[in-house]
């Protein structure tokens, strides 16, 4: 019954532009008939002029708009370029130049849509046409809007507390804002805590990363939440509200002094699965490591005697300052944040997964993580390299790469790092037990600033290298000298033949894999990620550190296998990002909202409960929904449920989408 | 003007039941006022008259034609541009003229389809196998009847039309307002409102005339009303799980339906603004269907056994199909 043609009673005048991308678009689009064919089809909604121009986003092509404005009198824009999520802000800030709201420019993706995805030039021209026809029918309806400007809260909430997550912390901290770093286990470090040394330059990893550990424990603007885990985010870029879990420690860390006697007293050894990969012990309450921040030690409620049996209390009896406190309970802490920092880092690829390397079931197969365990100072063994038998020395150790990465039946992509992991710990190896040292590759990848130096180090100490996807790791003997070895089968593509190489010791270079949680962590903080699992950012070239959801950044291998120069530099890339939105103090936020029309508003309460941002409040005296501006993220599913047609949304009006798909079937109207 | 002044009205019913016309009568002495204010010129029901006295009439000559009934045959198209032409006011009156109603929810089937259940199912004795025809010879010539169309439409997809009033049929109440109001605008004492809107019904939805509480809309599994041993008497319909389209459905007939504990089927059409009603009605009520789980949201939906007598008993002729493959692939008579 209502009538959506696109025929407005004072005519708009409007101005086309057709971008060429250089070749991007121009390559499959016949960028001047698109232009010409607007030109002459669409005069008669307005359209007063159509230019296709090399680079629309060039300063030069910016100009050509503004000029048309103002010489013109436009008062519509439509840009047929990049996606809206490249440039839709590079156009509307040259509509504002020239004095043009902003939101009645409309930019048409015929780039990502149909250039680059289609190879067919008269059939990527013709949709181009439709495209951009919708775009014009479209742009007819638009209202002119301003955005709203809500403050920054100059919180910032970080979780993780690897080191992607201490430098963004620190940044920030030290920059006079406050921070709230929330990390699961019970001291922060992350995977950096349990390397011996850091390639290429074999610093101590201690050395370096528990200053930053201390600095962040005493920081006055930072608090630390340890051993608690995120539950529920809500609210928007400048003022988020998160719930955070505190676990209960069991332990009152007002009275503790981290003396470490009630771990030292405890009966109950525990196999301790995270910190020292399997290879070493903890008690029930502990600490993961002497360095622990904060010092503060937990209690694993599982293995406690006390709590399983109901009868122990060991640590209570000897602690010198009554922290111990068996009543706690587990604390639900709510904090108001501006920004969030995503830097949950990775999980190591299980190697148990590749079956035919006998991890899990040949004693001396290693994964690499056992080995910065084992190489340790600190560690199980105090940093000798034995056989899981604990005193045998290797004299032949087999260091195989790639493994669960480039490789189909796993993961496609290349890990970054088990290279030079690789070659770190065929190093260490050589220096501390003169063993001979294989190591097994595909391609050697050692990019980055004293990378590849490092490999020619190793090349030089002897280490020897065979290239080749390792077939299989066996105990098998078959040939004379194999009998007790690790059998290494590989082809050795260099020297073109099967090899048998017999070793004591053999270590896998595992890839780094998602968190196994971390589509749970893109949902609950409401950003994507990949297939894989990684998190995905911005842009992948010019925005690595922001998601499509403003006000939650991501930084280190939560977005993808990297080394820790490049999740320090993302953790601080990060802090700059949240630094200059703290700094600007408020925040523009786009007005595309929902709101609700009181006189057709029924109160039938379908939507109340559906906001994802708790935008909507329902009253009661007068039975009508009601949705708060400030609140609303315009996410659009309030509209779409409205049965009433009650509710509309700025920008994306029906009628401004009927009128678009008007003008996409214009060409096959007859 | 008539000869004796007043001004004319005509009343037509095209392919409908006759509730839109009993609904004009049942307004009582309302009836009369029509009588003392107009010449009524044209009414089958009611008094006699012929296509060709009409034609014989000057254009515009009519003040107000109420229209009833969708467009499904030659003859109804034919009547339809006709009383445009002789009409100022030009109503859709009542669902079959605004939306389709339910002679629309026939667009789902073919016209062999239709003709077969017709004068060929099990449920028809037809021993000489008669079938419609639109001519036949007869030794007094050629006899034509008019022809179906492959689908209904309703009015303004056939003619232009100044109002629409909906209701299945209108409430009496609602077509007495309509009456007083014309003939207040012809006694210039009020404006007729913007061409192209709803009259005798209101702006909102059935939810806002309709008295029972809301609390939480989550749905958990759909009933039917005959199942439900007790209905509660004053809690919102469809939070007791009964596929109530009041939210949807125009305001205007007073929630006659769920204040009687029956579900609203939706007979005043979409609000205002709402192009489709099914779908509005649809994206609803998936939004507050309690589960995640692929198979149980299954069962809850498998308690909706006819989507579309549930969701387009009214509007199917009037959605952005129109109507099923059936019809559609058969349109090309339909061509305006």
């Amino acid at each position: 019954m209502t009538n959506f043609t696109t025929s407005n009673g004072n005519k708009e005048r409007i101005g086309v532009y057709v971008c060429h991308c250089g070749s991007n678009i121009a390559g499959t689009v016949n960028v001047e008939e698109v232009a010409a064919w607007v030109r002459t089809e669409l005069e008669g909604l307005g359209v007063l002029i159509s230019r296709d121009y090399k680079f629309m986003c060039s300063s030069l092509g910016q100009e050509l708009i503004q000029n048309d404005i103002k010489e013109l009198g436009l008062t519509r824009i439509v840009v047929g370029a990049c996606s809206p999520h490249l440039h839709e802000q590079t156009f509307r800030t040259a509509c504002r130049r020239a004095e043009l709201n902003p939101y009645l420019c409309e930019l048409v993706s015929i780039r990502e849509q149909i250039s680059w995805v289609h190879t067919d030039k008269d059939q990527a021209t013709e949709k181009s046409k439709a495209v951009i026809a919708g775009g014009v029918y479209r742009v007819v309806h638009h209202q002119p809007l301003e955005p709203l400007h809500v403050p920054i809260h100059p919180a910032t909430l970080v979780v993780g507390g690897g080191i992607a997550g201490i430098q963004a912390a620190l940044e920030l901290a030290d920059a006079g804002y406050p921070v709230y770093i929330v990390e699961r286990e019970p001291s922060i470090g992350g995977h950096m805590a349990q390397f011996d040394k850091t390639f290429p330059t074999l610093d101590c990893a201690a050395c370096i990363l528990t200053p930053k550990m201390v600095s962040v424990g005493s920081h006055p603007n930072i608090t630390l939440l340890t051993w608690s885990e995120v539950r529920q985010v809500e609210g928007y870029v400048g003022n988020f509200t998160v719930t955070i879990q505190k676990k209960a420690r069991y332990v009152n860390d007002e009275f503790c002094t981290g003396c470490a006697i009630c771990q030292e007293k405890c009966p109950k050894k525990v196999i301790d699965e995270i910190y020292e990969a399997g290879l070493g012990y903890r008690k029930a309450i502990y600490t993961p490591f002497p360095q622990a921040v904060p010092k503060y030690p937990v209690i694993d409620r599982q293995n406690c005697i006390y709590f399983q049996k109901g009868t122990c209390k060991a640590c209570e009896k000897f602690c010198p300052t009554n922290a111990i406190d068996f009543t706690q309970e587990d604390e639900l802490v709510t904090v108001n944040v501006g920004n969030i920092i995503l830097a949950t880092g990775y999980d190591l690829f299980d190697a148990r997964r590749v079956s035919q390397y006998g991890y899990g079931r040949l004693a001396n197969v290693f994964t690499s993580l056992e080995f910065e365990r084992l190489s340790n100072a600190a560690g199980p063994t105090n940093g000798d390299i034995v056989l899981r038998d604990g005193v045998t020395v290797p004299k032949t150790v087999g260091i195989v790469h790639c493994v669960g990465s480039r490789d189909r039946n796993f993961n496609n992509y290349c890990s970054v790092i088990c290279c030079m992991q690789g070659l770190k710990f065929a190093h260490i190896v050589h220096e501390r037990t003169g063993a001979t040292v294989y190591n097994f590759y595909i391609d050697m990848r050692t990019a980055y600033k004293a990378y590849d130096e490092f490999y020619q180090r190793v090349l030089e100490e002897g280490t020897l290298f065979v290239r080749g996807k390792v077939a299989e790791i066996t105990d098998a003997a078959r040939l004379p000298g194999e009998e007790g070895k690790l059998i290494i089968q590989v082809e050795d593509t260099l020297a073109g033949k099967q090899r048998r190489i017999p070793v004591d010791m053999v270590i896998l270079s595992s890839g780094l894999e998602p968190r196994s949680d971390a589509k749970d962590l893109a949902k609950l903080f409401g950003i994507s990620c990949s297939a894989d699992g990684w998190l995905i950012e911005k842009h992948p070239k010019l925005d690595p550190v922001a998601t499509m959801t403003e006000g939650i950044f991501i930084a280190g291998s939560v977005q993808g296998p990297k080394d820790i120069p490049t999740s320090v530099a993302q953790g601080a890339a990060a802090a700059a990002r949240v630094l200059g939105r703290i700094q600007q103090g408020e925040i523009a936020i786009e007005p595309i909202l929902a709101s609700v029309d009181a006189e057709k508003c029924s109160g039938c309460r379908i939507c109340n409960g559906l906001c994802p941002y708790n935008a909507i409040v329902f009253h009661d005296d007068r039975n009508v929904t009601e949705i708060n501006p400030a609140l609303c993220q315009g996410c659009g599913t309030c509209i779409a449920a409205c049965p009433a047609g009650a509710i509309s949304g700025t920008g994306f009006s029906d009628t401004q989408i009927l009128a678009q798909i008007d003008g996409l079937l214009l060409l096959n109207a007859e | 003007m008539s000869i004796n002044g007043k001004p004319k009205f005509a009343m037509y019913w095209a392919a409908s039941c006759g509730g839109c016309e009993i609904a004009v009568l049942n307004t009582h002495e309302k009836i009369l006022d029509i009588d003392t204010n107009f010449e009524v010129v044209f009414w089958p029901i009611a008094m006699d008259a012929k296509y060709n006295d009409v034609k014989a009439m000057e254009d515009k000559s009519i003040l107000l034609t109420l229209f009833n009934g969708g467009i499904r045959n030659t003859e109804n198209e034919e009547v339809a541009n006709l009383l445009r032409r002789k009409s100022q006011i030009l109503v859709a009156f009542g669902s079959c003229a605004s939306e389709g109603c339910i002679p629309g929810l026939a667009n789902l089937s073919s016209l062999s389809d239709i003709f077969n259940a017709s004068y060929q199912s099990a449920s028809t004795v037809n021993p000489d196998n008669v079938a419609p025809k639109t001519s036949v010879s007869v030794p007094e010539g050629e006899i034509h009847i008019p022809a179906m169309f492959p689908a209904l439409r309703p009015l303004d997809q056939v003619v232009s039309v100044d109002y629409y009033m909906p209701g299945c049929p209108p409430e009496s109440h609602q077509i007495s307002r309509v009456i007083d109001l014309v003939i207040k605008v012809i006694s210039k004492e009020a404006d007729l409102p913007p061409i192209g809107s709803v009259i005798g019904a209101g702006e909102s939805t059935v939810c806002d005339e309709c008295p029972r509480h809301r609390d939480v809309k989550t749905i958990k599994q759909f009933v039917r009303v005959q199942d439900i041993d007790k209905i509660n008497a004053d809690l919102c319909l469809l939070e007791q799980g009964i596929p109530c389209n009041g939210p949807a459905s125009r305001s205007g007939c007073g929630a006659l339906c769920p204040k009687s504990g029956a579900q609203c089927i939706g007979c005043y059409g979409p609000a205002e603004g709402v192009l489709d009603f099914g779908a509005r009605m649809i994206t609803a009520l998936a939004s507050v269907i309690e589960s995640n789980e692929p198979s149980e949201i299954e069962r809850i939906l498998e308690g909706i056994p006819d989507p579309v007598g549930q969701f387009y008993r009214f509007n199917l002729a009037n959605s952005l199909l129109r109507t099923g493959t059936a019809a559609w692939r058969n349109n090309a008579s339909l061509k305006e």
